[in-house]
């Protein structure tokens, strides 16, 4: 097909292509792969962590506790004689998944407040925008805690205030770029050809709303990490007997002179995944930037 | 005769600035027939676009309105349907090309999906029946690989190729009135002649209107049949087309003819209008051209002229004081 169709093939260069060129541009950002490479293994491990630790996340063993990493617990036992590696592969099946069900709840809900306001404008915009602007007043965590000590503790529950707090970043970020899309011409296109609101709004203008959005969802998964995990430190989130990181940091704590590889492992982890999210975000949004190359 | 397709009547609009509203057309009228192409030509803001806007009542309601006037279609007033019957009547019956090809097309998507997507607004057909409309009409417009096509995202196509598409998502549901908003402008010069041919065949085959709004006078006097000449968001001149070239009435149709560059001529300096378009908000009292009008007179400044018929027809109108005040002379003066 190349060949008895140059001048065909010359101007309409595969689809694919666009692809290509992200994944090429993307692999250069060597501290982003590395992040990607680790936050695929993170997942993999919270799907198959049942299946392949050493130990039972919840077997106590009693003739065990407090045990320092070595040969047969590689990074030690809690108070209970727990292996930490198999808890904290276990836990980052809560972990990963709160986060992000947490960030997805959130997006959609910004989402559809952003385009809604961004698209009629007036005081439709204005109301949801000051709501939002509202909650950007309160501190992350704090907003989550209020929402927590309202609602209840319990998993779902860190899940919803994880989600709330979420939506105002992105209803701003959604709106800007609606703005942005709403004057391009094929908008106007579309209107012209007989679209109403509602198609335009879904099927023009939010996939043109998406690249802007790309990166802030991944970063904002680090950020959900660590507030699940600060909710469940402070006592609000996953039962004490589940394996989560953040409730083993809580435990942990009353060790930190004696054991201090207990709090030691679950803080590294959930450093290592904020981080890995948040560079994987940064290296996203330099291959998505044209302006950046 | 041939039958009306669109008539204009008194067509006002205005835009809010400041509080305020300016007037952007100003008693605007005009008709056109079924496979009829209507010229409407003018400086840029002199408020071509805003007339075929408010013909599709495209405006944003928040900051424009159209205060007066009936824009009829098939006998139906746009200005009276809901907004329900108005996205119907959109695509189906008017559809609109606009000016800038590479930017008229949702880069999110492929070719098939925005050319279908009319089609199945408009009309109960299946998806199936869709593609094969949008390959056909593809084929229609002269693209040489409509498959391909099909299958590629706008960013792939030359500009010349978008607007192809364009016509061809424009005329995909068979439209009477087909507005043109300078549709040539963004194209160059041997991709704009294949597009004017193109459109011309549509016409020819399907006996559509066409309202071609440009400011090129030659895609005017290739494409139009009677040109209707706007400035200041009014009408200065009507005339079929040959006569506005050969004996231009209103002093600024003149300006504009003259400026247009001649191949051959020996002209050192190409004439020009001097001046720019007056300011929406502080128009002249009087004559809207008379500050940039070479033979204006006192009661050009005083008193606006009305828009007169020069013919028994009405086909034929201009809007100039010199009409009544030995006019042939100053032409003949020339």
């Amino acid at each position: 097909m190349e060949t008895n169709q140059f001048a065909a093939a010359e101007e309409l260069p595969k689809a694919k292509s666009r692809v290509k060129e992200f994944i090429k541009k993307f692999m250069k950002r060597r501290t982003a792969v590395v992040a990607f490479v680790f936050i695929v293994f993170m997942i993999v491990m919270a799907l198959a962590a049942p299946y392949i630790v050493p130990y039972d996340a919840s077997q106590a063993d009693y003739s065990n506790i407090l045990s320092g990493p070595g040969k047969a617990h590689i990074w030690g036992t809690d108070e209970y004689g727990r292996d930490i590696f198999s808890r904290l592969m276990v836990g980052s099946r809560t972990s990963l998944f709160s986060a992000l069900t947490a960030t997805i709840i959130g997006t959609i809900g910004g989402v559809l407040l952003g385009l809604v306001a961004g698209f009629f404008g007036g005081l439709l915009d204005s109301l949801i925008m000051r709501f939002c602007d509202v909650m950007f007043a309160f501190p992350d965590i704090l907003l989550a805690i209020a929402v927590v000590a309202i609602i209840g503790p319990g998993m779902i529950n860190v899940m919803i205030a994880v989600a709330v707090f979420t939506v105002p970043s992105f209803a701003r970020i959604t709106r800007s770029a609606t703005l942005a899309v709403k004057q391009e011409l094929y908008i106007e296109v579309a209107r012209s050809l007989g679209c109403r609101n509602g198609r335009l709004l879904f099927v023009h203008v939010l996939p043109g709303t998406i690249p802007s959005m790309i990166v802030n969802f991944t970063m904002r998964i680090g950020t959900a990490i660590l507030a699940a995990s600060s909710l469940s430190f402070l006592g609000f989130g996953a039962n004490v007997t589940e394996p989560d990181w953040g409730a083993m940091l809580s435990q942990g704590r009353n060790y930190l002179n004696t054991a201090p590889h207990i709090v030691l492992f679950p803080g590294i982890l959930i450093l290592l995944t904020v981080l890995a999210f948040n560079l994987l975000g940064d290296g996203l949004r330099d291959t998505l930037d044209p302006k950046m190359n | 005769m041939a039958e009306t397709l669109l008539e204009v009547k008194n067509l006002r609009t205005e835009f809010k600035r400041d509080k305020s509203w300016v007037t952007a057309v100003n008693n605007v009228s005009f008709t056109i027939n079924r496979g009829e192409v209507l010229g409407l030509v003018g400086e840029s803001g002199c408020g071509k676009s805003v007339t075929s806007l408010s013909v599709m009542r495209l405006l944003d309601p928040r900051n424009s309105r159209i205060s007066e006037g009936q824009v009829q279609i098939n006998g139906k007033d746009l200005l009276r349907q809901n907004k329900k019957a108005m996205c119907k009547i959109r695509g189906h019956e008017i559809a609109m090309i606009f000016q800038e090809p590479m930017n008229s097309l949702n880069p999110c998507m492929r070719i098939e999906r925005q050319l279908t997507e009319a089609v199945l607004l408009h009309s109960k057909v299946s998806k199936e029946e869709a593609s094969r409309r949008a390959y056909d009409v593809l084929k229609a417009v002269g693209i040489p690989e409509p498959k391909m096509t099909l299958k590629s995202y706008p960013h792939q196509l030359s500009g010349g190729m978008c607007q192809r598409v364009m016509i061809a998502m424009a005329m995909s549901c068979e439209p009477e009135l087909l507005i043109a908003d300078e549709p040539t402008t963004a194209l160059d010069v041997t991709i704009q002649a294949q597009i004017l041919e193109l459109m011309e065949s549509i016409r020819e085959q399907k006996n559509t209107g066409i309202l071609m709004i440009t400011h090129d006078l030659g895609v005017v006097a290739e494409m139009c049949h009677r040109v209707v000449v706007m400035y200041a968001g009014r009408i200065v001149e009507e005339k079929p087309v040959k006569e506005l070239f050969e004996c231009p009435q209103h002093p600024y149709t003149q300006g504009l003819i003259e400026s247009v560059p001649k191949l051959g001529s020996n002209m050192t300096s190409l004439p020009s209008i001097p001046g720019s378009v007056p300011d929406l908000a502080v128009m002249p009292k009087g004559c809207k051209f008379a500050p940039r009008c070479r033979y204006a007179m006192d009661i050009c400044r005083e008193q606006e002229p009305e828009l007169e018929a020069t013919d028994h027809t009405g086909t034929r109108r201009c809007r100039c004081h010199l009409l009544h005040t030995g006019r042939q002379e100053v032409n003949q003066h020339e």
